[in-house]
């Protein structure tokens, strides 16, 4: 017998070598990042930079490289018996540094000087201007979709489901979300995602950024044509034929950060009854509360300010500050160790809700079961990110059209009996 | 009228929900092993930490109070049948109208020396994972005897935890007694792919111990010594009936019952793991150990118990399991060799990881089974298919529709279709070309 090189992937005492060096890498690029926000990035930031982003690239890779070795298949070994999957100290620890991390980067960007400075040479040579805030969201988000992107294709490598999906989050992102958005601003255009439509991205239906966006010119018009026409016909148009999954697993960000580095939590969604009823009052509340936002605002334009005077103004800036700030950054990503990577989709993004809207009632998309095979293990609802209990539904033999299924295909990936599988069927199936 | 259910596993809680969707009648489960039902083929996930014990319930747990279910966490000593009452171990008595006896199975062993030393044990309930847990704390080398499905699910558990596994079978083949050798050696492969020691054509014959009372070592039938710190016995499962000693009601292997799941006492059944037919239809087990069927035959008493009277049909058989990475799905009845009348068409894929056989009649190529393994397929179109006698032809010529594999997976079909042809090239088929892919 050849020598034992099988991994428990997660388990401490049995790590790899590999795994060990991996973390040991990690380490270091957290440091060099810890130095560099304490002002060093501000002097030395080519050096720095390399050595944050370098070093946290290399560590995430060589500690995913086992998934690699490992026989293809599902590898979810002892991710309960690990605390920082399992909702332990470290996941807490992990949960407010993320969140507070948001919060500087929210209200206190100042404090992120040095990390800001460090991004400075990558941003002139994106965007031929100096890095802010949020070009340094924008590069740590990127960094962590492709590099945790990387580790999710190893992991679900038996699947070419998932790996051509995660493939296309890592393109979405790296593509549209960071590199086009920078070159346009390089060439003076406005800074525009083209892979981000009204109402996730509200302002782009919003009066002021409509004539910010058109002030430029002929790329202008066209930016704004692209996203009327993405929200008002593809989306229903795509969803109809392939459900919410073509848009909330396959292109958006959010879904991208939260299916690459969000991967490890996603055991950590509530199923109970209890939270699928706040989901629905939630989800479908913010969608109101952004639509009559939207309306106001363009009465508000329409009448010259005269309707409604600053308070539609007002209105706009407290849902940024709420939803757009506080839902989906502070408790949608920092807190993905304790209520798992999809909070956001699932209780506030108001696209997710319309695209559930067209799933539920209008798309051919649905999750199939295979005839009476399900044994009820609960591998399929453990592992559904979006808190959707699957098993209530396989066990009865019935096929699962819900609003919030991301498509995410998970459930039929760890199906040990092969009972679950995303299908496009006629509406009627 | 009030219907007492003994055991809460999958047969019971099959039969107390569908009381309830049929009637309004008081129904009380009582259970020793936990107080509310879970999923047993989740055990082993529990222990490789895919899962906690909470998920591996199937409903919340206020739905059974909400559906009017009794739950009683309480061990039943015996039956008094013509009482129409139940003895706790408490002492305690519980009267009922109608008696359901689910209460599965228990393992089967062989009075091998040292079964008593710490270390050796079975994998059946909840507690038998808890008892593995504090059994593998810190050990480096486990023996497994007995090559069926347990063992195999042991092994995958052990290797979890990195713990050199030994694993013993009977047979050269890991589940020869029912997996065709071509299917079998493709396992066997497997399981060394996974570090797991197969030790074929070998059986315990002692346990040893050291000064402690703990499992040292297995000596087997030829005199091999093998050093472990654990030993798990996955010989089998016997139907649970020792508590139905005194109590009148037939017993066989299993409780015995009829067709409509009635034993030899009016108002008391039997259902599941423990009941045997006492006439079970040519090819079908007596004692029908499987989740599947165990799910079904509660169906059947459901209606049964609330004045539909129907006889228990087991319809066309299908069952399914996964071998570490390998899936498995067999629809109608596979043997390891074809019946007298049949003939078989097998492919495999070359990385030797999936595979599929389809059986069918030598003289009307009516095909009677399938074998699917690392490939998944539809169970209601192998159904039919078995059911309507469809020609081996026709069945090729349609393979593909059956398919379940997910999106973007390998189209095995015209692999398939290219050993089809070769084998039997009077029947040679085409394979009609697909369109390409396109978005809209």
């Amino acid at each position: 017998m050849s020598k034992d090189i099988s991994l428990a992937i997660t388990d401490g005492s049995g790590a790899n070598i590999l795994q060990k060096t991996g973390i040991a890498l990690l380490a270091f690029g957290l440091l060099a990042t810890i130095i560099a926000a304490f002002g060093a990035g501000a002097t030395q930031p080519v050096l720095f930079f390399w050595l944050s982003v370098g070093f946290i690239i290399a560590g995430t890779l060589v500690y995913a490289y086992p998934y690699f070795q490992h026989e293809a298949g599902i590898k979810n070994n002892n991710i309960f018996k690990n605390g920082m999957t399992n909702r332990g100290a470290i996941a807490w620890f992990t949960g407010l540094v993320l969140t507070g991390f948001y919060i500087i980067l929210y209200w206190f960007p100042q404090y992120l000087d040095g990390l800001i400075r460090m991004c400075d040479p990558l941003s002139w040579l994106l965007r031929n201007k100096a890095a802010d805030q949020w070009f340094l969201y924008g590069t740590l988000y990127t960094l962590a979709v492709l590099v945790m992107g990387f580790r999710f294709i190893g992991k679900y490598r038996h699947n070419r489901y998932q790996i051509i999906r995660t493939l296309s989050v890592m393109f979405f992102q790296l593509g549209f979300a960071f590199v086009l958005p920078g070159l346009l601003l390089m060439f003076n255009e406005p800074e525009f995602y083209f892979s981000y439509f009204w109402p996730l991205k509200y302002g782009y239906l919003w009066p002021n950024d409509i004539n910010y966006v058109i002030s430029s010119g002929g790329l202008g018009y066209f930016m704004i044509f692209w996203g009327a026409v993405m929200t008002f016909i593809a989306t229903p148009l795509l969803t109809y034929k392939y459900g919410k999954r073509w848009y909330c697993s396959w292109v958006c960000g959010c879904g991208g950060l939260a299916e690459t580095m969000g991967d490890p939590y996603r055991q950590l969604s509530d199923k109970s009854l209890k939270a699928w009823k706040i989901e629905r009052y939630t989800v479908h509340g913010v969608l109101v509360f952004i639509i009559i936002t939207t309306i106001m605002l363009w009465l508000n334009s329409a009448w010259e300010g005269g309707l409604l005077g600053t308070w539609s103004g007002n209105f706009s800036q407290w849902y940024g500050f709420f939803i757009g700030s506080i839902f989906s950054g502070v408790i949608g990503t920092g807190f993905y160790p304790i209520f798992g990577n999809r909070v956001w989709c699932r209780f506030g993004c108001p696209m997710a809700a319309i695209l559930g809207l067209f799933q539920r009632f209008k798309s051919k998309f649905r999750i199939t079961t295979n005839g009476g095979q399900c044994i009820s293990c609960g591998n399929c609802s453990t592992y559904c990110e979006m808190g959707i209990d699957v098993r209530a539904y396989a066990q009865k033999g019935e096929n699962i059209i819900r609003a919030s299924c991301v498509g995410c295909g998970i459930c039929s990936a760890v199906c040990p009996r092969g009972v679950l599988n995303l299908e496009n069927l006629s509406e009627r199936k | 009228m009030k219907v007492v259910i003994i055991g809460n596993g999958i047969s019971g809680i099959t039969t107390a929900r569908h009381i309830r969707k049929l009637s309004n009648h008081e129904i009380l489960v009582i259970s020793s092993e936990t107080e509310y039902f879970f999923s047993r083929t989740a055990l082993m996930y529990i222990y490789m930490g895919h899962m906690k014990y909470e998920h591996t319930k199937p409903y919340e747990d206020w739905f059974w109070e909400k559906n009017r279910i009794d739950l009683l966490f309480a061990k039943v000593a015996q039956v008094q049948a013509q009482q129409k009452q139940l003895q706790l171990e408490d002492g305690s008595l519980i009267t009922f109208d109608k008696l359901v006896i689910a209460t599965g199975s228990t393992p089967k062993t062989l009075a091998w020396p040292g079964l008593h030393l710490k270390g050796v044990q079975d994998l059946y309930s909840k507690q038998d994972v808890d008892l593995m847990e504090e059994n593998t704390k810190d050990i480096t080398d486990a023996v497994i005897v007995g090559g069926g499905l347990i063992g195999i699910e042991m092994a995958e558990m052990l290797r979890s935890r990195n713990i050199n596994v030994h694993f013993l079978i009977r047979e050269q083949y890991y589940w020869n007694s029912v997996l065709p050798k071509e299917e079998a050696s493709l396992i066997n492969k497997h399981i060394a792919a996974h570090h797991i020691h197969l030790h074929t054509n070998t059986q315990l014959k002692e346990i040893i111990g050291d000064e402690n009372g703990k499992v040292k070592a297995v000596i087997t039938h030829d005199g091999k010594e093998i050093a472990c710190q654990f030993v798990g016995l996955t010989i089998g499962v016997n139907p649970n009936i020792n508590f139905l000693q005194n109590s009148e009601i037939e017993t066989d292997r299993g409780v015995l019952i009829n067709e409509y799941l009635e034993t030899n006492y009016r108002d008391i059944y039997a259902v599941g793991d423990c009941a045997q037919f006492r006439q079970p239809i040519s090819l079908h087990p007596a004692v029908e150990q499987l989740w599947y069927t165990g799910k079904m035959q509660a169906e059947t008493l459901a209606q049964n118990i609330c004045g539909d009277k129907r006889a228990y049909e087991r319809g066309i058989w299908f069952n399914s399991a996964k071998f570490l990475d390998i899936e498995y799905q067999t629809y109608g009845y596979m043997f390891n060799k074809p019946l007298e009348d049949e003939q078989s068409f097998y492919w495999e894929h070359p990385k030797g990881k999936i595979a599929c056989r389809i059986n069918y009649k030598a003289a009307s190529k009516a095909v009677t089974g399938f074998n699917f393994f690392g490939m998944r397929f539809r169970q209601q179109t192998a159904n039919d298919w078995i059911k309507n006698e469809t020609p081996l032809q026709n069945v090729m010529q349609e393979l593909e529709k059956g398919f379940f594999d997910p999106e973007f997976f390998e189209n095995h079909y015209p692999a398939i279709v290219e050993k089809f042809n070769t084998d039997y090239p009077e029947m040679a088929i085409s394979v009609k070309k697909k369109k390409k892919f396109l978005i809209w």
